[in-house]
Order: C-alpha cells, then structure tokens, then sequence
C-alpha cells in the first residue's frame, strides 16, 4: 500500500513507524486525495480522531493528525500534515461523517478552519469565546474576561 | 437523502416568525438541568407534536480543559485527572493513560501488575454497566432495578477501596505497573464478588428482559446500523449490537486479554433493547475474565523499572483500550521532557453521542430519554 501511494506522489508523502505504529506525513496539498484513497481504495472506514499539535516555534505551526482504523485489515494508521496559522484544511465530514464534532473541537482548541464543514462552530466553549484554548501562547488559567464578566457577572472566573 | 447529509443534524433554529404559532413544530429544551441527561447535557429538539424532527446537543457545560491540563503537568502528575473524566469507570481511564505512556517509554508492565489491571478494569466495567441499567431503567419508568445494581456495585467499589483507598477516582495504576499489592485476601474477595453477583444479574434479567413494558419502550427504540455506527465511529456496546463484532480486546489486544478465553457478545436489531441485551452479557464474560484472571495471576514484582524522573523519548504514540463505553484512546506527543508536549483524549462518549441525532430522527420525545441511557455517556468525558 504504502509503496502504492509513495510512486503515486512521490516527495510530497513520507511513510514512516514508530513503535510500530505506522502513520503518513503528507503535504497539506496532497490531504484530500490522500484521504479519499485511505478510506475507498484501502478500506480505512472508520476515521477514530482527528487532532491537531501546536508548534508555535515552527513556520508551519500546526500539525494535524487524522487516525484511522480498517475493520477489513484490523490495522491503524495515522495521517499528518503541517499547516501554517490561519491556513485551512478540506473537511473529511464527507468521507467519515464523525469527522463532525471531532473537526468542530480542533477548530474549538486551536482555530484550525475546515472548508466545507457543514456547521463549523465552537463545540465545547460558549460560542462568543475568544482566543484558542490548546494554542502554546494561550496561558493556563488564561481567559475570556469580557465573556465571563458579561455572561456570568462575576469579575473573574479563577 | 444523499449519504452524506444524512449525519448531518438538520436543526435549523431560525427567528421565532409569526408564522411559529401557526405551524406545528416547536423547539424545546431539554436540559442542561435535566435528570434523564445524565449530567449537564442540553439537546435541543426540534418537535412536531410528539414527533421528533431534529436534534441538536449543546455541550460543554462541564469543560475543564483536561487536555491544557496535561500539558503543564508531568507525566505521572497527569495520572489522577484521567479517573475525572469518565468517573464512573476510572480504572479503565488510568489503564489506558498508563499503558500508552509505557508504550511511550517502551517499557512493559510485570505480568502480575496486568493482571491486577486486568481483574480491576473488568470489575470496573461491570460497575459501570450496573450503573448505567440502573440510570437507564429509571429513566424509562423501572425503578427497582436501581436499586438492585447500586446494592452490587457497592460490593465492587468496597474492594477498590480496600485496595487502594478510593472507591470512584481510583488512580489504581501507575505508569509501569501498580503502586500497591493486593492486599491480604483480595483473590478470595474477588471470587467472593463473582460468586454473589452471578445470579444476580439474572436477577436483573427476571425485572427487565421479558417486562412488557421494558420491551415496549425498547424495542425497535434507537434504531443503528452497523454501517451507520462505523460511519459515525461509534464504538462499543452500541457498535457491537448493531452486529458489529468488533472489540479491541480481541482485535489488538493489550494487558493479558490475549491469554482470556471470552466471547464478544453481539446483536443484531441495533435497537436499545439489544444494547441492552449486550450489556447484560459483557457483563456474564467479565465475570468470564475475572476468574480466570484470579486463577492465573502470577507472583513477582508489580512494578518495572522505571526511573523517578519520566522522561519519554521525542515521539507520538495512540493508544487505545475497551473502556466500558468504546473506544478510549489517547494520543500522546512527547518532546523529549518531562511533561507531554500534548495529550489529546479520544473519549468514546464523545463521539458516540454524535449518533444521537441519527437514532431519534423520527422518533417520540419519551424515546429520546431512551436513547440518551442507552448511549451510555458520561459528561465528565464528553466535556472533558
């Protein structure tokens, strides 16, 4: 499979283990063609998370992972790509519709938009909330002041 | 209906026009206050009369930031938050963390400390279901059978407690192996447990299993195809009684599952009733585990070495186990130092009560409050 899609695209996808996990890097170009071919050509139905890391050092400060799961191969295999802030990804709602809520909290926690997402909204914070949680420059007891002095008439929530 | 709209909640919550009094459907509430939520859950539905047209979950309420958390805390200082998400099945929560970050540090756990993992997370599991018939039962009108199951689970937790001290939020495990031994007498406890709930649970089975009423409100209630549950990546009890045979603890088996002899129950309707029934019947083989697992364990140390300062290092590893609920999975990238550099928690009630929206479509109010039980979701987890 992987020797497949490696003369397929060539440079612009790695394949590599660790711990005996395998998982694909991938260009941000490359995702949605990936992605389709995983789940139709090699039967990775079932999409288990998708997730992102934050990398503010970087130039291309995030990476996002997809994991995956085949029933048919009983096998795992993870995607990643790197994209930069303020970049946006292709929705996987059509090929995996619980891709749903698990795109709608990377998008909660980092910001990460995805074109094509039938409802993307925050899911896990109040929906006026400002700033991304599980960025690296977001504080640990940092806040949205003005949301919670509005909202909940306290001077803070800490 | 094309496939892939068919997962999308279709809840349009427009202005209230002049036109609502005229028209039939009405938007309600249910929650966040709500007994039958089972937490802080609010759903908003979308009714003509009784008839459910669409649905959408507002959570959240019970956000902690678990995952931000973890990354401002060592590994092992991370343990103890994991028993706070899903708090009814803590063990399966520590078992999971524990055993990722071992893979992580390539270490392994001493045979002994798995098995003790594996006799606890099982009696956890049977916790969690005895609680989740009793919510679920008195949610759709039965209110003896709660009693029934708290009467039980008490037995389990009282042996959680003597082992280690706590009876919901256990951190029983500690990463490469457990920090206590078994006391004075454990295996007989265990065996005692076994003993005294087996017959019980038949017990639970004579109040429900052929109870008119049980069947009338569960029955062809919650409706999901296997194809549908895949899609929607719901895992667990749900998947598997919509015929699925899927578990992980066959299917990539971690700790000592490999060397238990058990069988995965599976259904075939996908309707709350064969969940029901599969629940019934997990519980049967992890008692099934338990006594084998209590037979075999073996003497020897229950803790690897590891060293004090847990430095993993750089790489990014998923792990994930059968929790009570589905899949719990948690993903971890280390950067070479002494806290995770991330810690995302796939929680499995998350996910699975996405396909929420799916199972009422269509269906009564009252079956909505079914169907909620019947996920089997805890907050603490879908919040996190």
């Amino acid at each position: 499979m992987v020797a497949k899609l490696k003369g397929q695209y060539g440079s612009g996808l790695e394949a590599l283990s660790y711990l005996g996990q395998n998982y694909l890097v991938a260009d941000r170009s490359l995702i949605p063609e990936i992605l389709q071919i995983l789940r139709d050509e090699e039967q990775f139905d079932y999409c288990v998370d998708v997730t992102a890391v934050h990398y503010p050092e970087r130039p291309k400060q995030f990476e996002v992972f997809w994991i995956l799961y085949s029933f048919e191969r009983n096998e795992r295999i993870r995607v990643k790509t790197g994209i930069s802030d303020g970049e946006s990804l292709p929705s996987s709602v059509g090929l995996w519709p619980t891709a749903n809520w698990l795109e709608r909290e990377v998008f909660d926690m980092f910001g990460i938009k995805f074109d094509g997402h039938p409802d993307l909204k925050r899911i896990l914070l109040p929906d006026g909330w400002k700033g991304y949680p599980l960025r690296k420059d977001y504080g640990i007891i940092q806040q949205d002041n003005e949301w919670v002095q509005i909202n909940l008439g306290i001077e803070s929530g800490q | 209906m094309s496939d892939a709209t068919k997962y999308i909640s279709h809840l349009e919550l427009g202005e209230r026009d002049e036109t609502f009094l005229d028209s039939n459907e009405l938007i309600i509430n249910m929650g966040p206050q709500h007994p039958a939520t089972h937490g802080v859950l609010r759903v908003i539905l979308k009714l003509d009369g009784e008839k459910v047209l669409g649905t959408e979950c507002v959570i959240g309420y019970l956000h902690r930031g678990v995952e931000k958390i973890a990354e401002n805390r060592t590994y092992a200082m991370f343990n103890p938050y994991v028993d706070r998400m899903d708090y009814v099945a803590a063990v399966s929560n520590g078992l999971g963390y524990c055993e990722a970050v071992e893979k992580l540090l390539n270490v392994e756990a001493p045979p002994r400390a798995k098995y003790i993992r594996v006799i606890l997370a099982e009696l956890n599991r049977i916790a969690s279901h005895q609680l989740w018939l009793g919510t679920h039962a008195l949610d759709i009108g039965a209110m003896t059978p709660l009693f029934y199951t708290f009467r039980d689970r008490e037995e389990i937790l009282k042996i959680f407690e003597k082992y280690c001290g706590a009876r919901l939020t256990t951190h029983a495990f500690r990463i490469g192996g457990c920090q206590y031994e078994t006391y004075e007498g454990f295996e007989r406890d265990v065996i005692k447990f076994v003993d005294f709930v087996t017959p019980k649970i038949d017990e639970y089975e004579e109040l429900l299993t052929t109870n008119r009423i049980w069947v009338e409100r569960t029955k062809d209630v919650g409706l999901i195809s296997g194809k549908d549950c895949i899609a929607l990546g719901v895992t667990g009890p749900v998947l598997r009684a919509s015929g699925v045979k899927w578990d992980i603890r066959k299917a990539q088996p971690y700790a000592v599952y490999s060397e238990m002899d058990f069988e995965i129950p599976v259904g075939q309707n996908g309707d709350t009733y064969d969940r029901y029934l599969v629940r019934m019947a997990e519980m049967r083989q992890s008692l099934r585990i338990i006594r084998q697992a209590v037979g075999k364990i073996p003497e020897g140390p229950i803790m690897a070495k590891v060293p004090k300062v847990l430095k993993p290092p750089v790489g990014e590893i998923y792990h994930s186990i059968e929790a009570p609920k589905g899949e719990l999975g948690y993903f971890i990238v280390s950067d070479g130092s002494t806290q995770p550099y991330r810690v995302r928690v796939r929680p499995p009630s998350f996910v699975n009560l996405q396909a929420l929206d799916l199972m009422v479509r269509g269906a009564l109010v009252a079956d909505v409050i079914a169907v909620i039980g019947t996920l089997d979701i805890v907050l603490g987890e879908v919040d996190r």
